[in-house]
């Protein structure tokens, strides 16, 4: 039954969710100066043109009108016109998803797979010089700018090295894998495409790991804290007494179970680098959401920003939801198995 | 003396310390600890007085680089503790020695079902594997009286009760026929009733095994109903040792005089009940005298002297203290 009720409880908090931001963005949109007509239409047009084109967009309704108008949109999927690229926005968002979602995803793999063995390491040597460094590091992963990284790794690897592409997704010299998933690492395999696969991923790994390290220490920070936790568990000394060898017990009865409690902090790590993607997107010319918004911004294309806002706040509250089903699956302590 | 062959844990004046940032904690003063084969030696003592270190010792649990020995010995078996390697105290633990804790809720992993968390014990010492090593964890939860161990075997620590669980945690010291258990507090978290039936089960599968059992606790009822003998420790120190009949029905130190006094038991209705004036030492000082002198009526100056374990008279009873010095000559 607890399933059942997490996820009606999260499906609410979706709908909460989605009409807050909604009311936010389309506030702000109302609150910035600019008239969207204007931009429509271009300096050069005429007054009459400028008012026929409000008319045209329903800027001349009462806002209530305007905004209910906008939440229905958003509750078909419609999240209105792009100014500057006068596709749906949606159309767009939907192209530019899957490759902000790929990076987040190898950098979040990254941050784990570093983070989380320093973290335990920290945990078993606490206090001694190996739990400095590591929380040292935490520290600079945490404060170091993506694009200060990313332009001293362009430089390194791309400019001085040679080693590395500087940046997009993929040789422009290859053909792209027919989109499946979107997911070029994925469209490749799929389509047998080996060379078009090696390409994707040596352009993900000067971008993913920038992305990746700042959250590597996040990540490092909170195994060592749910490690410390479950270290002093009787159940540990419990396993030692019974003469289960040091790394065997902190392997495999301590570590999974100080990942249950981690996992919330990786979904909002997920959240966080889809969203903190847009400077290492930019850096590394990187065709994501990212790029898209911040064109959008420049270029006062508010229904481009607002829809971004909305998918995103969409994917924090999936995530979230993710995160409840994994607790489940992994945590026999709250569904109450037998 | 005893037979050296019938000894399974000699522990010999320990001394051991914390190093901390406020100073070294004195934890251990020069205690020994002896337990013979088969037999119930129980060690009681006011929270402090070190029981569970010097118990965690024998077995090497203390956390390693957090400790000091300054001195002394800990002999398992013949095999000397202090020297071992992790890799042989491994091989120790569990084998040759094993250990209930207090918390039988917490003192099993709370996300593994309690047939994987046996099976893996059984696996690594007993060699065995598959069906046989299933058929052994089944048999001890029946051994431990569980009526249905097939279902228990399947089920997670959080579905089955306290007393339920400690009987899991029994049955698995047992899994690798030790020669010694340690238990500490093992049956305080347990109501009346249950603690008692725990007890029980833990006597008769010993008995039937030859098992030691090293048995911590602060309940000197229960201690009184269980051991054969008795260490009464205080300040990291043995205080009082002997038969358990001799220590808590003539005791000669006025620190187990004084644990006596405070058993509600001793108490007439309606009286209050007594209490130890004065508290534990601070253990960041060394102790120089009697670590009991500041609490006890009978001091005097002889006591900034640490008195010596001294006989009685009776046989095996010795208590650290002038006045039974005294009283002997
Ligand atoms: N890791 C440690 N670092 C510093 N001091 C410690 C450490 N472990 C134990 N001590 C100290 O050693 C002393 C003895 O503790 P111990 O747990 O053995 O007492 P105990 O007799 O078992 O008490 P209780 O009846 O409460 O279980 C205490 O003063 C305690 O603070
Ligand atoms: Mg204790």
């Amino acid at each position: 039954m607890p399933f059942v009720n997490i996820i009606r409880k999260r499906l609410i908090f979706l709908v909460l969710v989605v009409f807050g931001v909604s009311l936010i963005t389309f506030a702000i949109s109302h609150i910035i100066p600019g008239d969207p007509a204007r931009l429509v239409a271009g300096d050069r047009a005429s007054d009459e043109i400028v008012t026929s084109i409000r008319q045209q967009m329903g800027l001349d309704r009462p806002l209530p009108e305007q905004y209910w108008r906008y939440l229905t949109g958003i509750l078909r999927g419609d999240l209105g016109a792009s100014l500057r690229t006068n596709r749906p926005v949606i159309e767009d968002l939907v192209a530019f998803f899957p490759a902000s979602l790929e990076l987040a995803l190898v950098a979040l793999l990254i941050a784990t797979l570093m983070g989380a063995p320093l973290g335990v390491l920290s945990a078993v040597y606490r206090d001694r010089p190996i739990d400095h460094v590591v929380r040292t590091l935490a520290v600079i992963g945490i404060s170091t700018p993506a694009f200060w990284l990313g332009l001293i790794l362009i430089v390194t690897f791309y400019g001085a090295l040679g080693v590395l592409p500087g940046g997009g997704r993929i040789d422009p010299n290859l053909a792209i894998p027919s989109r499946v998933t979107g997911f070029y690492l994925v469209d490749s395999l799929l389509a047998g495409d080996l060379p078009a696969f090696g390409s994707t991923l040596r352009h993900l790994v000067l971008p993913a790991f920038t992305l990746g390290f700042i959250h590597l220490g996040v990540v490092a920070r909170q195994i060592r804290s749910a490690m410390l936790d479950e270290l002093q568990q009787d159940y540990v000394r419990t396993a030692r007494a019974n003469g289960i060898a040091k790394w065997r017990v902190i392997c495999g009865h301590a570590l999974p179970n100080a990942l249950i409690p981690s996992i919330t902090v990786l979904g909002l790590a997920l959240g966080d680098l889809l969203y903190g993607a847009v400077l290492t997107e930019t850096v590394f010319a990187w065709p994501g959401m990212g790029a898209y918004v911040v064109n959008s911004i420049q270029s006062l294309d508010f229904p481009a920003v607002m829809g971004f806002s909305v998918v995103v706040s969409f994917a924090y509250v999936l995530v979230n939801l993710a995160v409840d089903l994994i607790y489940m699956a992994i945590d026999p302590r709250i569904t109450g198995v037998n | 003396m005893a037979d050296p062959s019938r000894v399974v844990l000699e522990i010999r004046n320990l001394t051991l310390r914390f190093p901390t940032y406020g100073g070294a904690v004195h934890a251990v003063n020069g205690a020994s600890i002896r337990v013979d084969a088969g037999e119930r030696v129980g060690i009681v003592g006011e929270s402090g007085s070190a029981k569970s270190v010097t118990s965690l010792m024998a077995m090497r649990l203390l956390p390693e680089g957090r400790f000091e020995v300054a001195g002394g010995s800990v002999a398992l078996c013949g095999r000397d503790i202090l020297a071992a390697s992790e890799k042989e105290m491994v091989n120790i633990r569990g084998r040759d020695v094993a250990m209930i804790f207090q918390e039988p809720l917490t003192a099993l992993n709370p996300t593994r079902r309690i047939g994987r968390q046996m099976l893996e014990v059984i696996r690594l010492h007993r060699g065995l594997s598959g069906r046989a090593a299933r058929d052994l964890a089944i048999r001890l939860l029946g051994d431990m009286r569980i009526a249905d161990p097939e279902q228990v075997f399947g089920r997670y620590p959080f579905e089955l009760s306290g007393g339920m669980r400690q009987r899991v945690l029994i049955g698995l010291a047992f899994s690798c026929e030790p020669k010694l258990i340690v238990a500490d507090e093992a049956t305080t978290a347990l109501d009346v009733t249950v603690q008692r039936q725990v007890l029980h089960l833990l006597r008769a599968k010993a008995n039937s095994l030859g098992t030691a059992i090293l048995f911590i606790t602060h309940d000197l009822a229960v201690a009184s109903q269980f051991c054969d003998r008795l260490y009464v420790m205080y300040a990291g120190a043995v205080v009082e040792e002997g038969p358990t009949a001799e220590v808590l029905g003539a005791p000669a130190h006025p620190y187990t005089q004084a644990l006596l006094d405070a058993l509600p038991e001793r108490a007439a209705p309606g009286e209050r009940l007594r209490s130890i004036a004065g508290s534990v030492p601070d253990l960041t000082a060394e102790l120089s005298g009697c670590a009991f002198a500041p609490r006890c009526a009978q001091a005097s100056a002889v006591c900034e002297r640490r008195p010596a374990l001294i006989p009685t008279g009776s046989d095996g009873h010795r208590a650290a203290c002038w006045l039974a010095a005294k009283a002997v000559q």
